[in-house]
């Protein structure tokens, strides 16, 4: 038997511009196993600096039009803990509210359009949408809710504008947000009845041990805040991230890759989430996790995508929570903290991909001198690699379709590559 | 032969994917539209690939590598009617912010080993080739995509809007942020189609349409300026969005 490759220059229906390079030697020895992202770079980290801390979450927005959400939580909150502000309890709902329908949108986005077709026999949505009608249409459906559950909150779906530091600057009626309910409830009938179709898909397997990180907190299911933790015993405030997690520049890639000190590569996301905080989720995601026979030991990348399903319905069944309690009857004050002396702060959040991280230095007159934003595919690029690794002999060996299987490995990650580029540490003194 | 259908396009340079978001976000619309349209190129959605020629294409992102460059040119070549899809097109939006800071810092402050690094100054597509229609916004709003599309589709001009945003705020009935609360909103120097939504929500417009035609940025300033405001945040207002443009260059500093 010869050598076989898979070389894809520029892999579809993923988020950015990546690329992958995979050669198994005759007798299955692995040569080459690259994940390399050439999304050209913004330099986010260095243009940020000399610019005001109430405007960092608005530019840090631009990181990535899919989850801009996510990263425009993680800034804000990483500006409030170096500025020691307080938010309301109105506040921190709010933006619950609005992570999790950036869940609900970007998990649609990624299973039904990116991921399905592969397991159907399609290029696209669109050429499934003939024969899978009810499927695309269920999709485009529980998107919508989303992205107007995001417009009524955050003013805009794609980078929201009420969202500043402090607070809100303004917030929707609750007369606006009852009309959703009826429309939660019917997305989630719809989305428990699609996952035994999903759950239905000939999926390939990878059993790779891996350790899985996400942040985790008491009360609830984490969305905005948390504590780092792993399935193999991490366990650390979100100040001290850079104590445990390392970053390095490869030369094949244009987005550095993220390690655990010490230790190796980890996977951020879906599953590591329902992994290690399962005992959280709703009655309707966990008949879902039970319908899709999802395992909580599990660590195959390829259970990211019924991972994915079930989170859809755990946001579902959260917002429906959120939008009954929520009373709306407190103007919002944007709260304000102390100014005059140079700070520090940062924090830790889960993009629907995974665990984002922000960090920021301020100047004693609020402006930006140092940035650090890890992404959940920076933080996931060097594990799509290994995984590379493990899978890419079995699909020989048993005579799969090596660049097919391959692509469908990294679009089980979801990678968001625009964001991943920006991976990177804007170091002091430069 | 049965009809054949306009033939569109997507394509992304340096951006962050939200106006190809924007345009997903098509949801009642996008089912019909992909019936009148046949997809030959959207590397975000579909894994077919079209070379070409294309009778309809949106280029999303700003040009920062010589191989964007290369093949901006080519898809120009091949594409009957060429949009240039949000700010990062237009204009280089939020990330040109970088182009007032030089190359080797930027790269150098960045990556530890710069020698791998193909980036430079970064431009909107117009820069570099004709762009048959502008689509301005961070996103352009959902509407105005629908509106570029199907104007490209009939062979007509889209109606976008060139009046400020402060038309849109008015129809809205907001409060002036402006002249009412001091905040320095740039809705008088900005282009209109997003709804005014900043000021409905009682915040200040940031300028993410890039400038009006004929818009007085120096006035503007002046007015921030004398409402307290200092001279590097007024620079950082208009150093944002649109801080290359010719309207917004003077305001956005040197």
């Amino acid at each position: 038997m010869s050598s076989r490759r898979a070389n894809v220059c520029y892999i579809a229906r993923v988020e950015g511009q990546g690329s992958i390079n995979v050669e198994v030697g005759s007798a299955g020895e692995v040569r080459r196993s690259e994940f390399a992202i050439f999304e050209p770079m913004r330099f986010f980290e260095a243009f940020l600096r000399g610019r005001k801390f109430s405007e960092v979450h608005e530019l840090a927005s631009r990181v990535c039009g899919i989850c801009p959400i996510a990263h425009q939580i993680a800034a804000l909150r990483a500006v409030e803990n170096a500025f020691g502000i307080q938010v309301s309890e109105q506040t921190r709902e709010l933006r619950r509210l609005l992570g999790l329908s950036a869940w609900i949108q970007s998990h649609c986005l990624s299973v039904f359009f990116l991921t399905a077709p592969d397991y159907l026999g399609f290029d696209g949505a669109i050429s499934m949408a003939g024969e899978h009608r009810d499927l695309v249409e269920l999709a485009l459906r529980t998107k919508k809710l989303a992205n107007d559950i995001g417009e009524l909150v955050g003013g805009r779906a794609v980078h929201p504008i009420s969202a500043v530091v402090g607070g809100f600057t303004g917030i929707p009626a609750k007369e606006e947000l009852q009309p959703l309910l009826a429309r939660l409830q019917r997305a989630r009938k719809e989305v428990l009845g699609a996952a035994k179709t999903i759950a239905g898909f000939d999926y390939p397997t990878l059993d790779l041990q891996s350790e899985l990180v996400c942040i985790s907190n008491e009360d609830r299911y984490a969305v905005n805040e948390g504590r780092l933790v792993s399935n193999m015993g991490l366990d650390a405030a979100e100040g001290e991230y850079r104590n445990f997690i390392i970053e390095k520049q490869v030369r094949h890639s244009n987005a550095k890759q993220s390690r655990i000190a010490g230790r190796g590569t980890f996977m951020v996301g879906p599953l590591a989430r329902v992994v290690l905080n399962h005992a959280q989720l709703t009655p309707g995601a966990r008949k879902a996790m039970k319908d899709m026979e999802l395992d909580v030991g599990s660590t195959d990348p390829f259970m990211n995508i019924r991972a994915r399903v079930v989170e859809i319905l755990y946001a579902i069944e959260e917002s429906i929570g959120i939008i009954r309690r929520l009373r709306l009857d407190v103007a919002e004050q944007p709260a304000r903290g102390r100014t005059g002396v140079p700070c520090a702060g940062a924090a830790l959040t889960e993009a629907p991909r995974g665990l984002l991280y922000h960090s920021y230095a301020f100047d004693k007159s609020g402006v930006v001198t140092a940035a650090d934003i890890v992404p959940p595919t920076a933080h996931n690029s060097a594990h799509v690699e290994d995984s590379l690794r493990a899978f890419s002999p079995k699909v020989v060996a048993r005579g799969g379709d090596l660049t097919l299987q391959c692509e469908m490995l990294i679009r089980a990650y979801d990678p968001c590559i625009s964001c991943s580029v920006h991976a990177v540490v804007l170091r002091e003194g430069v | 032969m049965a009809d054949k259908k306009p033939r569109l396009a997507v394509f992304k340079f340096t951006g962050c994917a939200g106006c190809q978001m924007e345009l997903l976000r098509l949801e009642d619309e996008l089912l019909q539209i992909a019936e009148k349209l046949d997809v030959g190129y959207f590397m975000m959605a579909q894994s077919t690939v079209d070379l070409g020629p294309y009778d309809l294409c949106l280029v999303e992102g700003s040009v920062s590598t010589p191989r964007e460059l290369e093949e901006l040119k080519k898809i120009r070549a091949a594409s009957q009617v060429l949009i240039a899809f949000g700010d990062c097109a237009v204009c280089g939006c939020v990330p040109s912010i970088r182009n007032w800071i030089s190359q080797h810092k930027a790269e150098s402050s960045v990556y530890e080993d710069t020698a791998p690094i193909m980036s430079f100054r970064l431009q909107g597509v117009a820069e570099y080739v004709p762009v048959d229609v502008v689509l301005p916004g961070c996103p352009p709003h959902k509407n105005l995509i629908l509106e570029a599309i199907t104007s490209a589709l009939q062979g007509i001009r889209p109606d976008l809007k060139y009046h400020p945003v402060c038309v849109e705020c008015k129809l809205r009935e907001n409060v002036c942020i402006l002249r009412s609360l001091g905040k320095a909103c740039m809705g008088p120097v900005t282009r209109a189609g997003c709804g005014a939504i900043c000021p409905t929500y009682w915040r200040e417009c940031e300028g993410c349409y890039g400038p009006m035609s004929d818009a007085n940025a120096e006035y503007l300033a002046r007015l921030f300026k004398k409402n307290g405001m200092s001279d590097d945040d007024t620079v950082r207002k208009f150093r944002k969005y649109a801080g290359m443009t010719d309207e917004f260059r003077t305001e956005a500093g040197t």
